[in-house]
């Protein structure tokens, strides 16, 4: 069992635990990810490491509610516990000194970039972050990533915070007016799609954070698998950072509807039996 | 005994469910032997001198003298017989190719009636776990003798070798990348052929013996074998298996609907899919469903589809029946089911809908040509024979090779062309001092009973170096 040190609502739907696992803690790197299982009737889900403290011996993660597990995961509180937490997984970001780093950024992964910005600039590298949300009372984080970002630019889709607009307005605008090595993009697949055509025609690297539906995460059912370059890939053990400009795009879409029938069925049971659970009390 | 008894050569069958009935459940199939059908297989055994059974079995299981205590009715005593070799008997009893081993070789398998020795094993260990008290007091570990070995994987060969090391005295600990210690037994081999909660009574008695097994630690990420070896372990047994998947490497691969064997065999028996929306896990069969591969592994797949709803299931192998690699009696148990069989016949390409879900699959004939290097005639495609079948899932079960998760993060170890850990067959060493390697990672998918073989040679020849050593 893993113990919740902490939690925080960062909005009303995404949600940070920290939670007690010294030796993923010790081996965790920017850009990995790990599987929780709630409870003995709970499927395996991925998460992406938002922060990690080899000291105190705890890992965090920020996740956003969908579905049964992360909502299962969201009614968790300081004290209670997490069947299974599996991890260090994936392979971290590769970091070096590129020159000049955009980091993109969009809901829940805001918390996942953060370490990947905070490393980036430590290797020496100037970084510009950009963060979007929907809207303003979603805006969380703000500070934090602008602490570990040489540039911060916040755009809203409604215009209610900061600059109005998407992620890759200002993105095409960076690119048109400085020299940009690298760029690191994480978020909703829609998001992280759109970066990586913005950025193709200038010829600029992009690396994506692919998620893909996964059972084990460690290469044993290809569930994962994804289509980089013309070539089969598992995201779990040969990512899950892709080159954006080779990802298809499509078939990763697709494939991350393949239960959206289940998807709607457990939720729906889950729901009812809150509902029930509420009456009960 | 007296050699002028008459041989009985009658083999007591085994009650199944019947298929109509078994197929749209679950639970075990074969039901095992009742105590009057135990005794009555018991004494067909002619208690041979040179018994030519126990070379047939890769644990050297004291055959003639666990079945002479069935027949004596001194069950606590067939009980410490076969625990003596096997810590895993009721797993081994239902899943053993006892055709190809120990049954091969008795004496009796010359007149085509050889000693059930696999459902008299099982009948054993399924009266043990009826008897919990037993296990209890025949538990004798020697005293902790302050050396500690580090297992990697809960497989047959990972718990083999624990118990064998805990029984002389070693803290073992076994690092587990799942939720569950197993392996293949939990996820791959489906509840009706091997129910689960035995699989974990006897994982449970390894863990009894050992110090502790810790799960969700995949070595290699978590820990590598260096850090093992430079935290306090004289020594690592590595047992993570084959797992990777193969695939097809065939157009429209990727759709929805298409899933690797273990995939699908994990999420059904593993994360408990069968009870969907109850357990969390989903999982989508259609009506048509066809499974790639003439294995075990097919069989599983295909009586899994079929139990969880599907309509039609058909196995599509690319040889004849005499080539299929899977065991008569699992391709009879699957046929008497109403899997079909489209032999002679492989896929040229998947063709999706818009949603991107498979809808079909293109087919053609085969002939068989020469045989290749493995003996079997060579198929070849026949010009001209495409076809196009409708499909609602595709399930392709064609093997498993080595993860390289531990290979890729071990530095020193070195590496069959097949991805393979080279390891010493009769001592499990591998090419880094320290490390033994043993079960499917060493040999590539084999059998449950190969790994234990391995998982114990492994124990000796750790326990010898590191007596040695001392
Ligand atoms: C490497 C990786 C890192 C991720 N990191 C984060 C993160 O840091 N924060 C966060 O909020 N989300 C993250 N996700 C997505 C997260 O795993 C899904 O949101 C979660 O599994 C949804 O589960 P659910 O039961 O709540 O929703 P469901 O209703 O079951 O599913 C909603 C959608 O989530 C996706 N999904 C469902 N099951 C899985 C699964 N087993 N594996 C992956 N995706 C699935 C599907 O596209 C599905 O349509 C990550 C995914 C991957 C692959
Ligand atoms: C569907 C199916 C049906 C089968 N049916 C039969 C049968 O009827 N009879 C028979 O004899 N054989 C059968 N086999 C084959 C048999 O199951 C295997 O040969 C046997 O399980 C191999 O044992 P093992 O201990 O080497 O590995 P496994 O059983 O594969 O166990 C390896 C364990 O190591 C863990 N692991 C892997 N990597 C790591 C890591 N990096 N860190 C920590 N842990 C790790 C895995 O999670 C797993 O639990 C079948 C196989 C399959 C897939
Ligand atoms: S373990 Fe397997 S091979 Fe050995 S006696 Fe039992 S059934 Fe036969
Ligand atoms: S060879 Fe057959 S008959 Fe002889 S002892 Fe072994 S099981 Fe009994
Ligand atoms: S999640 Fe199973 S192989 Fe990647």
């Amino acid at each position: 069992m893993y113990r919740i040190l902490d939690r925080e609502d960062l909005t009303s739907e995404i949600h940070l635990l920290k939670i007690e696992a010294p030796r993923v803690a010790k081996k965790a790197q920017p850009g990995q990810f790990i599987i929780v299982r709630i409870d003995e009737k709970g499927e395996r889900i991925p998460l992406t490491i938002a922060d990690w403290d080899g000291k105190e011996g705890s890992v965090t993660i920020v996740f956003m509610e969908v579905g049964t597990s992360t909502r299962k995961l969201a009614l968790l509180n300081t004290g209670d516990s997490i069947l299974d937490f599996v991890g260090p997984l994936g392979r971290p970001t590769e970091i070096e000194q590129f020159g000049t780093v955009v980091c993109v950024a969009g809901g829940f992964a805001i918390a996942t970039i953060v370490p990947i910005a905070r490393t980036m600039r430590k290797a020496g590298n100037r970084v510009v972050s950009i963060m979007g949300f929907r809207t303003k009372n979603l805006v969380f984080w703000e500070e934090r990533l602008g602490s570990v970002s040489d540039e911060l630019i916040v755009t809203t889709d409604d215009g209610s915070y900061k600059r109005k607009g998407l992620v890759t307005e200002p993105l095409k605008e960076l690119l048109q007016e400085t020299r940009i090595e690298r760029v690191i993009a994480i978020g909703p697949t829609v998001m992280m799609k759109f970066c990586s055509l913005t950025t193709k025609p200038f010829g600029v690297k992009t690396i994506v954070s692919l998620n893909p539906i996964m059972v084990d995460g460690t290469g044993m059912c290809g569930c994962c698998r994804v289509s980089v370059g013309g070539e089969t890939k598992f995201a779990c053990v040969d990512g899950p950072d892709f080159d954006g400009h080779e990802v298809d795009w499509d078939l990763l879409m697709k494939r991350q509807r393949t239960y959206l029938d289940e998807e709607k069925e457990s939720l729906e049971l889950w729901k009812k039996k809150m509902a029930g659970a509420i009456v009960n009390e | 005994m007296s050699e002028k008894k008459k041989l009985d050569l009658n083999r007591v069958p085994i009650p199944k469910q019947e298929p109509l009935v078994r197929k749209k459940n679950f639970s075990e199939v074969a039901l095992g032997y009742t105590e009057e059908q135990a005794l009555r297989e018991a004494s067909r055994c002619i208690q041979c001198k040179k018994s030519s059974c126990i070379d047939g079995c890769p644990v050297d299981i004291d055959i003639p003298g666990f079945i002479r205590a069935i027949s004596e009715g001194n069950m606590p005593e067939a009980v410490r017989v076969l625990k003596d070799k096997n810590c895993l008997p009721g797993i081994c009893g239902r899943v053993c190719p006892q055709e190809t081993q120990c049954e091969m070789t008795c004496a009796l398998a010359k007149k085509g009636a050889p000693i059930a020795i696999g459902r008299l094993e099982r009948y054993v260990a399924d009266w043990e776990r009826y008897h919990p008290e037993i296990i209890g007091q025949q538990r004798n570990c020697a005293r902790f003798n302050g050396k500690r070995v580090a297992v990697v994987g809960s497989g047959p060969a990972g718990l083999t070798c624990a118990a064998e090391l805990a029984k002389l005295g070693y803290g073992v600990t076994i690092f587990e990348a799942l939720h569950v210690a197993g392996g293949v037994l939990m996820y791959g081999i489906p509840e009706f052929r091997l129910p689960k909660d035995i699989v974990q009574a006897e994982a449970n008695y390894v863990r009894s013996l050992s110090e502790e097994v810790k799960f969700d630690q995949v070595i290699g990420k978590i820990a590598t074998v260096d850090d093992l070896l430079g935290n306090g372990f004289d020594a690592v047994f590595l047992a993570p298996g084959a797992g990777a998947p193969m695939f097809l490497n065939i157009p429209g691969e990727n759709l929805s609907g298409i899933y690797s064997a273990n995939e699908f065999l994990t999420r059904t028996n593993l994360m408990k899919a069968y009870a969907f929306p109850e357990y969390d896990t989903p999982i989508k069969v259609g009506k048509e469903v066809v499974v790639f591969g003439g294995g075990n592994v097919a069989m599983d797949a295909s009586r899994c589809a079929l139990r969880l709803g599907a309509g039609k299931v058909y196995i599509i192998y690319r040889r004849s029946r005499v080539e299929m690699p899977a065991r008569a009696e699992e391709r009879e148990n699957a046929e008497e089911e109403g899997i079909l069989f489209k032999l002679l016949t492989n896929p040229k390409r998947f063709i999706g809908d818009e949603q991107g879900k498979v809808k079909a699959v293109e087919l053609y004939e085969m002939e068989l040509g020469e045989p290749d290097e493995s003996g079997r005639r060579r198929p070849i495609p026949k010009p001209n024979t495409e076809f196009i079948m409708e499909i609602d899932t595709a399930i392709v079960a064609l093997g498993t090779r080595p993860n390289p998760i531990i290979p890729s993060t071990t530095k020193g170890l070195e590496l069959t062309r097949w991805g393979t850990i080279k390891t010493d067959d009769a001592t499990g060493r591998t090419s880094k001092e320290g490390v033994w390697c043993g079960g499917d990672m060493a040999t590539g998918a084999a059998t449950v009973i190969s790994a234990m073989g391995a998982g114990k040679r492994a124990a000796v020849d750790i326990d010898a170096y590191l007596q040695g050593k001392s």
